[in-house]
């Protein structure tokens, strides 16, 4: 054995190799990068009205379509719109958007999807019955094409969005939510707790209920990507968060007749949705493969 | 099995029933048909003829009544007029239904051809460079809002690089083979397919490693079946069945996706038909348009659940 000279103080070509795997293999085990933006979305959100550089409503038409990233006395970093509003406090605004979709639509669904699977489950008979069946339909609308008609007639507002959204989002519970039940109620837990005399709603609430939750963190995590899309893609049609409240999809859709002029008035809204979408996604998948690996598909 | 194929074909029923009455229930919360026609007691409206035309649209009765008068009248072709033009919006609907038919098949065809290969390869030769751009393709189609790739489309290669055309289904009396026509087709249908191809690839990917991993690959494996043949003639014909059905399923998603996408592109299908419906409040066309788009949809969820049945025989009828 020889002696370790001072110079392999530095790491040697294959000691970094394997520095730079280990580097690898915790981006790749943990989802870090889509934590960050997540964290970076929320925080942006909660914060919009102080750390916006602007009033994401103030027009300020001499800076109409003004170029990003301070190009040629542009005082706006991600440039202006086509009436001089500054995309970067508009596309900060417009975050505040997504995270109600996440927060308020998606909980809202949460419960609604969870209470009618476990009461399906637990139920049984008739009441089961019915509830499959109408999951069933309502999976079967086209559900984009009927919330535009709803929007426009109803007329679009936020709260309309949101409830076309929870609408949305509440059917996906159920059925996965339910096949849980139907294994918990099985159990002899479940029965010994029945022979100690607990009542059926206590049952459900503190028996069955928990062992339902990972089914529903991970299906919530895996459909919210999702959700915020059908939100933008009603707001870029028009049938969404009326203008001129900021939000990622009307953005997109007020640039579209700048597209040749000021294509940053779209370009960075949409590329939001996107990094947020991604991130929703990664984040969704690794959640699946840590709590529920029997929803997993092999990846 | 002809049972279960049955009730999927009453929930059918069901579903378009419901979406009809939402669809009449929502035209009707809009405020009172006449006031399109015309405001009582404005210019040149007699009591009299506010009368009159709200017997002829026969809006004197009650609401249930109206709405089985209006199925019949659907039920038996007659969509109504629009409110502008005053023309049959069957017609209009047929003459927009080809545009849109061709942009979805020609998705649909890309969304395969992208999707199995790919899938199949990024299985196959799993943890390299084809499958890590596989895998970014699917990323980014799956998480990438349909409107916003299709904008940068055309920023980069209409604005931008000028290769392809902006906008419209191209000349109508080019034929369809001719590039002058095809070269409008790229964006729209690449845009609008990208996002199902993303699924069938992932889905393709996960089912091949599936088989790949199966005894009877290892065995065919084993007694020395070359590469090719074992993954094209063994494990291929195994593992497509489950994207494929999803593949209808996903295609269905075209519905939703074609709105988005020919509005874009001023596409003159019936997606578009549907916007221009929406922008000018005119009721007829747009119940009418978003109820044949629903039967198209609820007719492909039927389709993807019989090619199901007849694909997947272990699968449980209940």
């Amino acid at each position: 054995m020889h002696q370790a000279s001072p110079v392999s103080e530095v790491p040697t070509i294959v000691q970094r190799v394997k520095i730079k795997r280990t580097y690898w293999y915790y981006l790749r085990r943990w989802p870090i990068i889509p934590l960050i933006i997540l964290s970076a979305l929320v925080f942006v959100g909660v914060t919009a009205p102080w750390i916006a550089p602007n009033d994401p409503l103030k027009q300020h038409l001499p800076q109409r379509s003004a170029k990003p990233f301070y190009q040629d006395g542009s005082p706006y970093l991600l440039g202006g719109d086509h009436v001089g509003r500054d995309v970067t406090s508009r596309v900060i605004h417009g975050a505040r958007i997504s995270l109600t979709v996440m927060a308020v639509a998606m909980s809202a669904g949460m419960v609604i999807g969870t209470t009618l699977g476990l009461v399906a489950g637990y139920a049984g008979g008739i009441v089961d019955e019915i509830i499959t069946r109408i999951v069933d339909i309502w999976l079967g609308f086209p559900f984009l094409l009927l919330a535009l008609v709803a929007a426009i007639t109803i007329g679009a507002s936020f709260t309309v969005v949101m409830g076309l959204m929870v609408l949305l989002a509440w059917s996906g519970f159920v059925r996965n939510v339910r096949a849980d039940v139907l294994v918990l109620k099985e159990l002899d837990y479940v029965a010994a707790a029945k022979i100690a005399g607990a009542s059926r709603t206590r049952i459900l609430v503190r028996h069955i209920f928990p062992g339902t939750i990972g089914t529903v963190t991970v299906i919530a995590s895996l459909s919210v990507g999702g959700l915020i899309l059908s939100e933008a893609t009603l707001s870029f049609l028009g049938a969404g968060i009326p203008a001129p409240t900021p939000s990622w999809g009307n953005m997109v859709s007020e640039g579209r007749d700048y597209l040749q002029t000021a294509w940053w008035t779209s370009a960075f809204p949409g590329a939001a949705l996107f990094l947020t979408v991604m991130s929703l996604n990664f984040f969704g998948d690794w959640l699946r493969d840590r709590l529920d690996p029997k929803l997993r598909q092999l990846d | 099995m002809a049972r279960y194929l049955v009730r999927r074909f009453l929930f059918a029923i069901i579903t378009l029933l419901l979406a009809s009455m939402i669809v009449f229930g929502l035209s009707r919360l809009a405020g009172d048909p006449l006031l399109i026609y015309a405001k009582p007691g404005g210019y040149g409206m007699s009591p009299q003829r506010v009368e009159d035309l709200s017997k002829k649209l026969g809006l004197d009765k009650p609401l249930a009544v109206q709405y089985l008068v209006w199925l019949g009248r659907v039920l038996t072709g007659d969509l109504g007029e629009t409110i502008v033009a005053e023309t049959p919006v069957s017609r209009l609907i047929g003459q927009r239904m080809i545009p849109t038919l061709q942009l979805g098949l020609a998705a649909s065809v890309f969304a395969i051809v992208l999707g199995l290969p790919l899938g199949v390869v990024s299985a196959v030769k799993r943890g390299t460079g084809w499958d890590y751009f596989a895998r970014i393709l699917a990323l980014v189609g799956q998480a990438a809002p349909q409107f916003w790739i299709a904008m940068m489309a055309i920023l980069l290669f209409a604005i931008i690089l000028g290769w392809l055309p902006v906008a419209t289904a191209g000349p109508d009396d080019v034929p369809l083979w001719n590039w002058g026509k095809l070269r409008y087709f790229v964006m729209p249908v690449v845009t609008l397919g990208w996002g199902p191809a993303a699924a069938i690839l992932r889905l393709t990917r996960s089912s091949m490693l599936d088989v790949l991993d199966s005894e009877y690959v290892k065995l065919a494996r084993a007694k020395g079946v070359n590469s090719n043949s074992v993954i094209w003639k063994h494990a291929f014909g195994n593992a497509v069945l489950q994207p494929l059905t999803v593949a209808a399923l996903t295609l269905a998603g075209f519905i939703t996706g074609a709105v988005v996408i020919e509005r874009i592109f001023a596409w003159p299908g019936i997606g578009q038909l549907t916007i221009d419906a929406v922008w000018n409040n005119d009721f007829p066309t747009l119940t009418s348009t978003v109820l044949v788009l629903t039967a198209i949809y609820v007719g492909m969820n039927f389709l993807a659940d019989i090619g199901y049945v007849y694909l997947n025989p272990t699968i449980r009828y209940s």
